[in-house]
């Protein structure tokens, strides 16, 4: 199936969960409620109608004008099909958003590099440490109001060998 | 002036002397700065001339530590580490404008300048340094190494270290 079909289908199967699809030269984004998101996301994978089988990308975005201010952006590759899907989901601070580890392994350290750059929490994450950060960073450096420098520019940085 | 003695006189000249023309680096890049690193060992700038082509994997077995490279502070502690490892007497070059200061990247990832990790002998600006600046360096901590006085750093290094 295509991903114009697939958007149709998700349409028709998650009435309540599909806020909106959009086409751009042929790419097709649907934009799901982030609550539903994991219902969705594992249906896209085991549907053999569908077969999204592969995870290319995820990545955080924001928008602090909006009062759901993080975009996160899944692409989805179906090996069966040959196509691609893009599957949006909106949050905001201190909403969690399910993890999608365990449809998708290659989630894990994509979803690492959201939780820590953007401060979004990811429920039932395999582990939720930094992965790009200093264990005890303090911040979310990709929020646009984050000063690109950070609190302790000019001071010495300091490190320890303690395990 | 005069004549230059053919023998140097004290046993730390010989000890600096032998030094200064074996000074074997560890590898270690961080970032396109260590690719000059490596054309500074090819036959085109060779820097075997200077005694210094042996760069060894093992940082128990160097004497000279290139930071070729921006150092991120997630990277910070490994760099420190490596440098413990290195047996005395040790020598650090911060090689290009990140290394030195940071450089370009003046961010919240960026250690700005690896003196705030290691002690720095010689810094060599650039982005990145030609191997010319490499060599360069080297000259100049030989030059440094040659009149290093007695009792600076000892004359042996045992394998547990020199302090018990």
């Amino acid at each position: 199936m295509d991903s114009r079909s697939a958007g149709n289908l998700l349409k028709e199967k998650f009435p309540e969960a599909v806020a909106g699809i959009e086409e751009f030269r042929g790419e097709i984004t649907v934009t799901v409620e982030a609550q539903k998101l994991f219902a969705v996301m594992t249906f896209l994978k085991q549907s053999d109608d569908l077969s999204y089988d592969m995870l290319i990308d995820l990545a955080g975005v924001d928008f602090p004008a909006q009062k759901l201010r993080f975009t996160i952006s899944y692409l989805l590759h179906s090996m069966k099909f040959n196509n691609r899907l893009r599957i949006k989901t909106m949050t905001a601070p201190g909403v969690d958003v399910d993890s999608v580890c365990a449809l998708w392994r290659a989630a894990d350290w994509m979803e690492r590099e959201t939780a820590e750059m953007f401060g979004i929490t990811f429920k039932n994450h395999p582990n939720p440490k930094h992965i790009l950060l200093v264990d005890d960073f303090v911040g979310y450096p990709l929020r646009k109001d984050y000063d690109v420098k950070g609190p302790n520019f000019d001071r010495p940085f300091q490190v320890s060998l303690e395990e | 002036m005069g004549v230059e003695p053919a023998v140097p006189a004290t046993v730390q000249e010989v000890v600096n002397w032998a030094r200064k023309n074996s000074i074997w680096p560890v590898t270690f890049g961080l970032a396109c700065c260590a690719l000059e690193m490596m054309v500074a060992s090819s036959a085109t700038y060779d820097i075997s001339r200077f005694g210094a082509e042996v760069f060894r994997p093992s940082p128990r077995q160097t004497d000279l530590m290139i930071v070729a490279g921006t150092l991120t502070k997630k990277m910070a502690p490994v760099l420190r580490r490596i440098y413990e490892q290195m047996p005395e007497p040790k020598w650090v070059i911060a090689y290009g404008a990140c290394a030195c200061s940071g450089g370009i990247f003046q961010s919240y990832n960026v250690v700005q300048g690896v003196d705030q990790i290691v002690p720095v002998d010689v810094y060599v600006p650039g982005c990145p340094p030609r191997p010319e600046g490499l060599l360069k360096a080297i000259i100049e901590l030989q030059k440094k190494i040659a009149v290093e006085p007695a009792g600076q750093r000892s004359l042996v290094s045992l394998p547990w270290g020199n302090n018990g």
